[in-house]
């Protein structure tokens, strides 16, 4: 059974509709990416399955379980935890009470999460005292993560990971995701960088214009011409 | 195009680096240092003693831990909530007129040398700041918490904080009337020798000790516990807070008991320094406001800093000025660092 299943979802913002009959499929242990041109509606799909936007119509099941409609604090408890592209630190907490502040919901020491964190981002572990406020983009952008990590979520929701850091630090994060997946979480993934993402996932969605153009696995969708014509720039 | 390059070469314009200067850190500090040390001169060039100075600058120290109290919940308040809580001098009033209402009630028991009130106050105190603290959550629940739901403007929030502090203050001029009152009639208060010639009365010693207390417990609990963690997530960024599960209502809940439990205690501490009136809290507003800007709105450290930096300003100003003046020089202070910088001492540049 999927993990993640988005069926025939229109939402959009105010009057504007953005997505149109989205359909989209996560399976456990996977790493699905969506891609598509600016504008597409890929943040806005992110949006709508973490309950920051009401579905007008269609239905998204996590598990079994219909959450459309559902808010955010309620999704996060069900094991979903989403990193947005933005402003996704507290930046005046420390490294480490920002991935206390991860596991808010539960009750009890957090120690085991925060080393488990720790291992996975050995460069959190040295500055664990320091704010996030004061740490470089990639350094961010790992503190966003562990934080969405300490839930031990079943899925895991990025939005543009890698957006405005340097190639290097891409790479790492790329490397990170990979790593994060290995550990049994499934990742739904939004990414501008469209080949390195379609490297990375098992499968893959073509957005345009806030519907589902292509999918396919992410290899296939590499070699695919139409999608090297659309997206990946010839 | 010659324009832009010479400007490339040469950085930005003069007027430009001046306002940045001006506008910096240090610029602050120094201008706040300025206007103490300008204070002390104009004091003493009217012929007032150092010792006089040195004790008003006690006395300020003890103002600025009072209005620390109040400005810390002020910050969080704004911090978490977005409101600028116009209603909270008058919680201050608040506490200062049930601690009243409790002497009635509670037998007199002797003052307790050196100071000049009885162990019931103390009891009083305690009892005090949980039900102030709940007048706060009170006023969230039947008004601010519809707002919200609303997604009011803050401009709405600041009416409605407004509102609240009138229907507070009439409730105490109903109560206990326009006139002046005191905790104690009657009782001597004299002024004893510190040290070196420093006059100060003991009951004011007493509450800077028990305001640097309160302030400890507030550290305590931003630092090193787990809602205090997440007041400070929340004040931060309040929509990440939800969206990583924080119990944002529950976090509303404690912002406000505590926030209210401090205006409570800080409106006892200055009502047994000075007297009651219906109005005191009201006048407190603009020095707690000058101290919140001051220290960076939001920031509870930077709060107490602001709080410090006022009472000290407006106590030493009363050398030479009549002392209804003090909220006026905090509101000087207030302007310049509107002027110069207004995310305050610990913003950042371009933010508040």
């Amino acid at each position: 059974m999927p993990l993640l299943t988005v069926e025939g979802l229109t939402t959009g913002y105010g009057e504007m509709e953005v997505l149109h009959s989205l359909t989209l499929r996560v399976e456990p242990g996977r790493i699905v990416s969506i891609i598509g041109p600016n504008g597409a509606g890929k943040s806005t799909a992110m949006k709508a399955v973490f309950g920051l936007l009401k579905p007008w119509q269609g239905s998204i099941r996590f598990g079994e379980r219909e959450i459309g409609g559902l808010s955010p604090d309620r999704i996060v408890r069900l094991g979903m935890c989403y990193v947005p592209q933005t402003d996704n630190v507290f930046p005046s907490l420390t490294v480490e009470e920002n991935l206390e502040m991860g596991a808010f919901v539960l009750s009890g020491s957090t120690k085991e999460r925060k080393e488990r964190v720790y291992e996975l981002f050995p460069r959190l572990a040295e500055r664990r005292r320091q704010r996030a406020g004061k740490m470089s983009g990639g350094e961010r952008q790992m503190v966003a993560m562990g934080r969405a990590l300490m839930l031990d979520p079943k899925l895991l929701l990025l939005d543009e990971p890698s957006a405005g850091l340097a190639p290097l630090l891409v790479d790492l994060i790329f490397e990170k995701v990979r790593d994060i997946n290995a550990s049994g979480v499934a990742v739904l993934m939004v990414e501008q960088n469209a080949r390195k993402s379609l490297e990375l996932a098992d499968h893959a969605y073509v957005l345009v214009g806030g519907s589902n153009a292509i999918d396919g696995a992410g290899r296939d969708l590499l070699g695919d011409p139409e999608v090297g014509r659309l997206y990946l720039g010839g | 195009m010659a324009k832009a390059l010479a400007r490339r070469a040469h950085g930005p314009r003069p007027s430009a680096r001046l306002r940045r200067a001006l506008g910096s850190r240090t610029a602050l500090v120094v201008l706040l240092v300025a206007l103490l040390f300008g204070l002390w001169l104009l004091a003493g060039a009217q012929g007032v003693t150092g010792q006089r100075l040195l004790s008003l600058a006690v006395r300020g120290v003890m103002l600025g831990g009072v209005l620390a109290l109040g400005a810390i919940g002020l910050t969080l308040i704004f911090g978490v909530l977005r409101i600028p809580n116009f209603a909270h001098g008058d919680l201050m009033t608040w506490g200062a007129y049930l601690a009243l209402f409790g002497l009635t009630l509670l037998p007199a028991g002797p003052p307790l040398a050196p100071f000049s009130f009885g162990a019931e106050l103390l009891v009083l105190l305690v009892l005090v700041v949980p039900l102030v603290g709940f007048t706060g959550y009170l006023l969230d629940r039947l008004v601010f918490r519809r707002l919200r739901a609303r997604r009011a403007p803050s401009v709405i929030l600041a009416m409605a904080a407004l509102g609240g502090a009138f229907l507070l203050r009439s409730v105490i001029y109903l109560g206990w009337g326009a006139d002046f009152r005191n905790y104690y009639t009657g009782r001597p208060r004299p002024a004893v020798e510190l040290f070196a010639g420093i006059r100060v009365r003991p009951d004011q010693l007493f509450i800077l000790g028990l305001a640097l207390l309160f302030i400890f417990l507030v550290y305590l609990l931003l630092e090193r516990t787990k809602m205090g963690k997440a007041m400070r997530a929340t004040a931060d960024n309040a929509d990440l807070a939800r969206i990583t599960g924080i119990d944002t209502e529950g976090v509303i809940r404690w912002t406000w008991l505590i926030g209210g439990g401090l205006a409570g205690a800080g409106g006892v501490m200055y009502a047994l320094d000075t007297q009651l009136r219906p109005e005191m809290g009201w006048w407190l507003m603009l020095p707690l406001f000058a101290s919140v800007i001051l220290g960076t709105i939001g920031n509870a450290y930077g709060a107490l800093v602001g709080a410090l930096v006022i009472g000290l300003v407006w106590q030493m100003s009363t050398a030479f000025l009549n002392p209804a003046y003090g909220p006026g020089v905090a509101f000087v202070v207030l302007i310049l660092v509107l002027l110069f910088r207004p995310q305050g001492i610990f913003g950042k540049p371009g933010g508040a």
